[in-house]
């Protein structure tokens, strides 16, 4: 590609790849765009212009990864800690599907979601093998950052960027090559005000966000900008966030969701969960009548929670309930 | 013996990183060592004592700690090999961002940290674009989104690297770098090998042991500040100034 960009101008380079001025600036060359008429096999020296061609090359096959969009995920079991079969033999997650991973600790919970992340082809030490749309994926889902198959939420994340929620969004869709950037920030901030209990501005700091808040805002911006297909939710709090409808609205991105929850709620929201025990997935359950029926009476009952913590905020005695 | 030259800023995660990455060879059976460079003082050999790994290190004291690895490189890998170790790694901090220790030919790795700003890739120049492999640490306190914008700053910079986010604290990742850090050649010497980045240019009067302040005291290589330019516009010293090593690529 490097041969093909010799000739071009700088106009020309941006206008055919307008991504091309990160590049530019992040190799101290921002000042080219003051130049439109220059060629640039003149303004960058060959070992530049070929870098280029790659960042170029590299940025077309990530914004055409929609064609070749992540359908499903399948792990073949390997074997558990003491070296037998592990039990379940196939497990396939679809696009839409929410799957919960719930086992003691040290059971190989992070193991499960490592191999998944890794896409392990019988080389780690479970020997478990991870395809993607029932293909063995090549090596850009394990090296290139913008091939990346998990986006991982948990509660111990925090927002360290000093910027409002605005600029933060915009920097982040501005890294993600998104199209459309406006209408996507004011989809995120506003899915993430449904969600947290208590509004928040486009012009608040991340970094003054409550916990909920910053939970609301990671989880609709992971929804709508993360370019990774699966999402690894480690616990999501019950204060401060709408959980059903979080979950929903990755749902409805078409994100294939996989949540390590002991959360009796969390668990049964789940199409599926499967059980770890001695590094191995034992068991997939799939949540009974019985099961459902109890969801709605847990609910209710986190709903009751929910109302006495309310009524504690507003300075109300709890002599009823 | 696989040779691997680890740099990165300060406190990025570098030593954890690579204890974690070392404990999965031992366990297949590999010997490890290390060789830990810093300027004043460093407890980190004990660490990789205590975790069973074979420690050489080396103070730069008042010499410039890049000169100081690159004079003493060559008798780090003998020593590794003398040790028969199957997997050298050296550490060493890119204190000054100007440099770095990566070699030709020698798998070069860049440790670097979500906390540190997404301006951090385009400042600490050559220790990361002349990478070969990338690891990023501290993402499992961070969004998702800083995450995502960090890599992309980090891809900017560093168009050819492979990326990897790998977990100082709880080891995630460092299995999978474990594998990466066999692959490629041998090295049986560094000796005739280039730098990949020329050091800095150095030797003015305060290189000798110069301490007062002023004009008259400044001898050699020395460059003054224009204060007369104002901010925005390009500064001295940009990335402008870098010699590529060698010169004949």
């Amino acid at each position: 590609m490097s041969r093909e960009l010799k000739s071009l101008t700088v106009e020309e380079l941006l206008a055919r790849w307008p991504f091309a001025q990160q590049f530019l600036g992040d190799q101290g060359h921002e000042n080219l765009t003051d130049q439109p008429e220059a060629v640039l096999a003149e303004v960058l020296d060959s070992e530049l212009l070929e870098q280029l061609g790659d960042f170029l090359a590299d940025m077309e096959s990530f914004l055409g990864t929609s064609e070749q969009k992540v359908s499903e995920v399948t792990i073949r079991g390997g074997r558990a800690k003491d070296g037998s079969d592990e039990s379940v033999r196939e497990l396939t997650v679809k696009v839409g599907e929410i799957v919960c991973i719930v086992g003691p600790t040290g059971s190989g919970k992070s193991r499960l979601l490592a191999d998944i992340e890794w896409v392990a082809r019988g080389d780690t030490p479970t020997g478990r093998h991870v395809l993607i749309n029932g293909e063995v994926p090549g090596d850009k889902w394990r090296f290139d950052s913008e091939y990346k198959l998990v986006a991982q939420l948990s509660q111990n994340m925090n927002f360290v960027m000093d910027l409002t929620v605005q600029e933060f969004l915009a920097l982040h869709a501005e890294s993600r090559q998104a199209a459309d950037p406006e209408e996507k920030i004011q989809r995120i901030w506003s899915w993430a005000n449904e969600l947290a209990g208590e509004p928040f501005g486009l012009d608040t700091p991340v970094t003054s966000l409550s916990g909920g808040q910053s939970r609301a805002l990671m989880i609709a911006d992971t929804a709508v900008l993360s370019a990774s297909p699966v999402v690894l939710i480690d616990e999501i709090e019950n204060a401060g966030i709408d959980r059903q409808q979080a979950l929903e609205i990755l749902i409805q991105q078409e994100k294939i969701v996989l949540m390590a929850t002991h959360d009796p709620i969390l668990a049964l929201m789940g199409d599926r969960r499967v059980i770890i025990a001695n590094g191995a997935m034992s068991q997939v359950i799939e949540p009974s009548e019985q099961e459902k029926a109890n969801l709605t009476e847990l609910r209710e009952l986190d709903a009751r929670l929910m109302g006495l913590r309310h009524r504690l905020r507003r300075g109300e005695r709890l002599d009823t309930i | 013996m696989r040779f691997v030259t680890v740099s990165g800023p300060p406190s990025s995660g570098k030593t954890a990183v690579i204890i974690k990455t070392l404990e999965h060879l031992k366990a297949a059976g590999r010997k490890v060592g290390v060789v830990k460079f810093d300027c004043l003082s460093t407890d980190d050999d004990e660490l990789y004592q205590k975790n069973g790994i074979a420690v050489r290190k080396g103070l730069a004291g008042a010499l410039c700690p890049d000169h100081y690895f690159v004079s003493n490189v060559e008798e780090c890998v003998q020593w590794g090999l003398a040790e028969g170790l199957d997997v050298l790694v050296s550490e060493s901090a890119g204190l000054c961002n100007r440099c770095s220790p990566h070699i030709r030919e020698v798998m070069a790795v860049c440790v670097i940290d979500n906390l540190s700003g997404t301006g951090t890739p385009k400042k600490i120049g050559p220790m990361l674009k002349a990478a070969d492999l990338i690891i990023i640490t501290k993402g499992d306190i961070v969004s998702q989104a800083e995450r995502e914008v960090f890599a992309a700053r980090v891809r900017g910079v560093n168009t050819k690297a492979r990326i990897l986010h790998v977990n100082g604290i709880t080891g995630q990742g460092s299995f999978e770098l474990s594998t990466v850090w066999t692959e490629g050649e041998e090295t049986a010497t560094v000796e005739g090998k280039r730098l990949r980045f020329s050091m800095p240019a150095a030797l003015c009067s305060y290189c000798l042991g110069e301490t007062r302040i002023g004009s008259d005291f400044q001898m050699g290589n020395v460059r003054k500040m224009d204060l007369e330019m104002p901010t925005g516009t390009k500064t001295d010293g940009g990335p402008q100034d870098f010699t590529p090593g060698g010169g004949d690529s």
